[in-house]
């Protein structure tokens, strides 16, 4: 079945709320190398301005990982996962992603475009904490046709 | 602490990091991001759907490249925007490979005190990274 492009504009249920912690932030800073001590020492954090030890800013992702399933994995949407590469990604951080919140995710689909036999998909996943908004994150995945 | 914005000026080099990535690296960046795809941690897995071997996740390239932006900012609390383009893959054989990121002022706006800087990333001597910029606050 190929990539369904009735889905652009859909808004997809939000997902979570999910605690962000001290030891999330602290593995995913380890996992990418990221030393800054702003993500595992509190009171360097709070010496730059922070409630609490912030996230590395591609943390963002985990949470849009969780939101933009409701998409992916939709039967009605047609990708297949095994076919998909990642094009292009971006994040714009309102704020950082801090231990102590609790944050909810929410997927748009914006465009969808056959390129070449392929289909590429640009999702949108808006983070938030309570009202606050966190951070934008948007991916562009592209869907290998058939051979 | 975070940067001056009067010290930096267009054309300044960021330095350079090399970054290690290995197969436990890539076991830990799946547990932290929750991307369990197995061909950034399954040789036979990889080679099964023609890949050389297993790859790192983009965003695994993309965080770590990543860290040379915050750390010249001062503060990785600072970077406003980050996006790339992924233009090819970083190959992680069982001995692990290096991730070699540099990076360049590309402008400066003198309203909102902000710098956008321009990353390269490299693997066994590919571009691994395209049109990779970052925006920080600076002070």
């Amino acid at each position: 079945m190929p990539v369904n492009e009735s889905f652009v504009g859909r808004t997809f249920a939000p997902v979570g709320p999910y605690a962000v912690d001290a030891a999330m932030i602290a593995a995913f800073a380890a996992a990418v190398g990221a030393t800054d001590p702003v993500h595992t020492d509190p009171q360097a954090a709070r010496a730059a301005g922070y409630r609490d030890v912030i996230a590395p800013p591609t943390m963002a992702v985990r949470f849009d990982q969780l939101a933009s399933r409701e998409y992916v994995q939709d039967p009605d949407a047609g990708i297949d996962y095994s076919r998909v590469v990642h094009g292009e990604q971006t994040f714009v951080h309102h704020r950082p992603i801090t231990a102590g919140d609790q944050v909810t995710a929410q997927t748009t689909v914006d465009s969808i475009r056959g390129a070449g036999g392929h289909a590429m998909i640009t999702v949108r996943s808006e983070i938030t904490a309570g009202d606050e908004p966190v951070a934008t994150t948007t991916s562009t995945i592209v869907v290998r046709g058939g051979e | 602490m975070a940067r001056a914005f009067d010290s930096v000026n267009v054309g300044d080099d960021l330095g350079t990091s090399v970054v290690r990535v290995t197969r436990q690296t890539l076991v830990d960046y799946a547990a932290a991001s929750l991307d369990q795809n197995p061909i950034h941690q399954d040789e036979a897995f990889a080679k099964s759907v023609g890949l050389p071997d297993v790859i790192a996740h983009g965003m695994w390239t993309m965080g770590a490249a990543g860290t040379l932006a915050a750390d010249w900012a001062g503060d990785a609390g600072r970077v406003l925007r980050y996006g790339t383009r992924f233009t090819s893959m970083v190959v992680v054989p069982p001995d692990g490979a290096d991730l070699e990121v540099s990076g360049v002022v590309k402008s400066l706006d003198p309203q909102t005190r902000r710098a956008t800087v321009e990353l390269t990333a490299s693997a066994a001597g590919v571009k691994v990274l395209g049109r990779c910029t970052a925006e920080v606050q600076l002070d």
